[in-house]
């Protein structure tokens, strides 16, 4: 159907979704259903001298407590896997229940099973467990000194892993020549995701057929099976059963295969019959993957033109108490190859340190090792700006990598497909207005002595980001024991409605309308004509799911791939019905025609009720008009862009009060305007929430200081403003939408943009740099340094 | 040990036996089945189990059922009428309020006691008034705009 792509269809998640009737795990009441709580452990670390069970199980409504043992005796694998590997990656087993240890506040060890939620909580407080507390370490740079405490006895050091990219020695000789130089230390600052869904399971095991269905807060229901079956309760994957309902946001929080699901899991599995645990607030900060938390010495050097020479880059990356599903390919993979940002940059040489901690684990979270890789180069870029003399604007101008210059290989692993990153700066500073910006702020530096109260900062961040995770030779290459595909089986009816099921697992992006729109498009079918299922191990034959900005670009390419087969086929018996040849049959507006004679046709509808009537059918088809693809793309796709924040600051109080936001975007074609701008919204709020106000704090023992939304700020309607958007379109070359990703560049763009702008307010103070987040106190700080 | 309670949901009598601990977020969602009202963090600060007392939006995690005895409540199940959408579920629906959603019923109940105490907000008092209940899809521009819509159909 014509003019559907690209078109603001209002979405057909959302009349569930207002009127209560959407269901989200926690929702599911089914019959006969237990409730489980987790016992954790309120140490960092400690021995486990033992644990008695005997007051919670005699406890009145209380169905079992099970403990480590009751794993072993379980005859399961009860691991907690990590799903990719580094060359000389340590990975010390991570149990599902803690036997003998606790590496984390938060860490399990125990299971409570009781009739009522209520009771299950009582009881679970009646576990005792005989801790001994031992020393622990919970910052990044505190555990690699000598002498910190060992997280992992096979890992010496708290070393997880050790890897670099780039050439070390081009980089040393372009500093050895530099003319000048930039340099930094930084934090960034770790985060907690927070989807305002916390995590949550529902198992229910079937003895009568063996089949365990669990219901649960997935963003890849088919990698939570996989892993489920191999590393945790050890049952065949065709008798498991993983089903994502409506999940209330994740952003990277729920890719990846936690412990408690598969506690759940073996309750049901034991108990034979439904149990159900939620996370409480407290509990799903306390054991969700965090994101970020990297200490980073980097340094710049420049020609006498300002032409970037070399970049230098040295991070310490905390991996927490175990390796989560993705962790070692999020400060590597995710983050080194990055590095070059939207510039051309001709030696880079990045390392980094994972670095066990008594934390929760780090893994993915919206952007993953793009955005702190963005702030890392946008900073620099930044501090380039005043140590050339070229500003902001023309650093970075005279660096981007060239229109002409695509594809363009950079020197840490990325070839870029395509790219045009002058246009969109020059979009933002109209936008922006900034040379009456740049007036209003000279104005107030001339204020009185120079100093006035109020100053006025503007910030740029000019972006690069790897979407669509892919492609499965890349990847697998680069140590992922999974490939990137995504699989699209499309369905016609023989009414000529159509069923599309997706691998891709949406948790509020909106596929059900935009998929919906990709197969109007292609098909020529009205949208309400085609139906999109997901989230269902069962309904679904496989599929990697939703995370990456990867689910236009990877599972959109599938069903488009499935969709140009459906046609191809169609044609066939397009082509026997109408008694021509298949090479002359053209299909356009849901219509079979016979190219030259417009009154030969046959729509949609009349092809696919032959394709399974078959009664009047070739002889060399098969019956049906349905269509699998896995699409395995043959890049990365690179959206890009350039955000200016504007600021002021109350230098006299700390206190920042953000006056503008603008962002051009270019993330290649889109499908449906208004969702990617709902997505880049939110990508802004959670990396001007990690620059401003976010952070997961751990006291020198390890207690998460910020475990609740008491203490931490999540970023809140009055804090945030209108944001001002605009796009380029440079269309990915590579898949057949030509679409890129959209859903984490706000958050990988905005936090050097917010710091940027924020430093430039303070550059009559002389402040060149302020960790995040910044508040009002590291803010006055800085202003009064002596 | 249990309390009797008599109340008014969504505009029809409920009579029960509680325990009287019993959350009203839990009352409503498993006694009731009314599973519009989210939990998303305990404490009254995210604003996904907000509901209307007596007409005024309250954070039902933090509120005992015992003390709903006697109170007319609305969740997000009795906003729409006659199979009619209100407005503010409209809006939101129109100008893409709502991502993943499981704020979105706290939100619009929120939204619905502003426009009752002030029925046509500028947008710094549409933030000022809804900043008991967190968003971490939409960076809250189109909530604004929901409202926004809502407030113009509704005056």
């Amino acid at each position: 159907m014509a003019g559907v792509l690209g078109t603001s269809i209002k979405r057909r998640e959302d009349p569930a979704l207002i009127t209560g009737r959407g269901k989200y795990t926690d929702d599911l009441l089914v019959e006969g259903m237990a409730h489980a709580a987790i016992v954790r452990s309120p140490y960092a670390h400690a021995r486990i001298r033992g644990i008695d069970t005997s007051a919670a199980k005699t406890y009145p409504g209380v169905v079992a407590v099970l403990t480590a043992r009751d794993v072993a005796a379980a005859g399961i694998p009860g691991m907690v896997p990590v799903g990719w590997l580094l060359p000389d990656l340590k990975t010390p087993a991570h149990p599902m229940i803690a036997a003998d240890t606790v590496r984390h506040v938060g860490d399990a060890v125990a299971v409570v099973v009781a009739e009522d939620r209520y009771v299950a909580r009582d009881a679970a407080e009646r576990v005792a467990v005989d801790y001994e507390p031992l020393d622990a370490v919970a910052d990044v740079v505190a555990a690699l000194e000598d002498g910190a405490p060992a997280v992992h006895d096979d890992a010496p050091g708290n070393v997880a892993f050790d890897w670099e990219i780039g050439e070390k020695d081009p980089v040393d000789a372009a500093f050895a020549q530099a003319a000048h130089t930039v340099e930094l230390d930084l934090r960034n600052n770790r985060l907690i995701p927070h989807a305002i869904e916390p995590r949550a399971a529902l198992a229910s095991y079937d003895s009568s057929t063996g089949v365990m269905t669990i219901h649960m807060t997935s963003q890849n229901p088919h990698v939570h099976r996989l892993l489920m079956t191999l590393a945790s309760l050890g049952m065949p994957e065709h008798k498991v059963r993983i089903v994502a309902p409506e999940v209330g946001g994740g952003f990277g929080s729920k890719i990846h295969h936690y412990a408690d699901e598969a506690i759940v899991g073996l309750c049901s599995l034991k108990l034979d019959r439904p149990v159900k645990w939620t996370a409480t607030r407290t509990e799903t900060n306390l054991t969700d993957a965090h994101g970020r938390d990297h200490s980073t010495h980097c340094a710049m050097a420049f020609d006498g033109d300002g032409r970037i020479t070399g970049l230098r880059v040295d991070t310490k990356a905390a991996m927490g108490a175990y390796l989560s599903t993705f962790a070692p390919a999020v400060p590597t993979y995710l983050y080194g190859t990055l590095m070059s940002g939207q510039y051309d940059i001709p030696a880079i040489h990045c390392h980094v340190t994972g670095v066990f901690t008594h934390t929760a684990p780090v893994d993915a979270y919206r952007g993953a090792g793009r955005p702190e890789a963005t702030f890392v180069v946008e900073r620099l870029m930044h501090l380039a700006g005043e140590a050339t003399g070229l500003g902001p604007i023309e650093v970075r101008k005279r660096n981007f990598v060239p229109a002409d210059a695509f594809p363009y290989q950079t020197q840490v692993a990325l070839a870029y497909d395509s790219g045009n990153y002058g246009p969109a700066m020059d979009r933002a500073l109209e936008m922006i207005g900034y040379d009456d910006l740049c007036r209003e702020q000279a104005s107030r530096r001339g204020n009185g002595n120079g100093n006035g109260r109020r100053q006025m900062g503007i910030g740029f961040s000019s972006y690069i980001e790897a979407c669509g995770l892919a492609p499965s030779a890349v990847v697998g290459s680069l140590g992922a024991q999974a490939g990137q595909w995504e699989s699209a089986d499309v369905r016609v009816h023989p009414t000529g409605s159509v069923t599309v099921y997706t691998g891709s697992s949406s948790h509020g992006q909106g596929h059900e309308t935009t998929f919906s729109q990709i197969v109007a498009d292609r098909l020529g079918v009205a949208p309400e004509a085609v139906e999109v299922i997901h989230g269902d191990t069962d309904l679904v034959q496989f599929g990697m799911g939703t995370y990456g900005s990867r689910s236009a670009a990877v599972g959109g390419s599938a069903i488009a791939g499935s969709v140009d087969k459906i046609i191809e086929k169609g044609k066939k018996i397009a082509a026997h019905l109408l008694e021509a040849a298949a090479e002359d049959l053209e299909y356009e507006d849901g219509s079979f025609r016979v190219a030259g004679s417009p009154d030969r046709a046959l729509g949609l509808g009349d092809v696919a009720l032959q394709a399974y009537l078959a009664h009047n059918y070739p002889d060399d088809l098969e019956p049906g008009l349905s269509a699998t693809t896995f699409y395995d793309p043959a890049n990365f796709t690179y959206p890009f862009g350039t955000h200016v924040c504007v600021v002021e600051v109350d230098t006299e109080t700390g206190s920042i009060e953000l006056l503008r936001y603008a962002a051009v975007d270019d993330v290649g074609n889109v499908i449906n305007p208004m969702i990617v701008d709902g997505q880049l919204h939110g990508g802004l709020a959670q990396g001007i929430g990690q620059a401003l106000w976010e952070n997961a704090v751990y006291d020198d023992s390890g207690q998460l200081v910020s475990g609740s939304l008491m203490d931490y700020a999540l970023p809140k309607i009055h804090n945030l403003i209108p944001f001002e958007l605009d796009r380029t379109t440079t269309p990915c070359p590579h898949n057949p939408l030509g679409v890129k990703g959209v859903g984490e560049a706000g958050a990988i763009a905005s936090p050097p943009a917010v710091v940027n702008a924020v430093v430039d307010a303070l550059k009559p103070f002389g402040v060149t740099h302020i960790d995040m987040p910044l508040t009002p106190e590291k803010v006055w700080r800085a202003v009064n340094a002596d | 040990m249990t309390v009797s309670i008599q109340l008014e949901v969504n505009g029809k009598p409920v009579q029960a036996e509680v325990e009287p601990r019993r959350l009203l977020v839990h009352f409503l969602r498993e006694d009731l089945g009314l599973t519009g009202a989210n939990i998303g963090c305990e404490t009254s600060l995210c604003g996904a189990c907000t509901i209307l007392v007596d007409g005024s939006a309250v954070k039902s995690c933090t509120m005992l059922a015992a003390q709903a005895d006697g109170a007319a409540v609305t969740t997000i199940e009795g906003l729409a009428r006659n199979g009619e959408l209100h407005p503010l579920q409209d809006g939101f629906w129109e100008k893409h309020g709502l991502q993943c959603g499981y704020c979105t019923p706290g939100m619009i109940l929120s939204a619905n006691y502003l426009l009752e105490q002030n029925p046509s907000p500028s947008d710094e008092e549409i933030r000022e008034g809804l900043k008991g209940n967190i968003c971490r899809c939409t960076g809250y521009h189109n909530i604004v705009e929901a409202v926004k819509y809502a407030a113009e159909r509704m005056s």
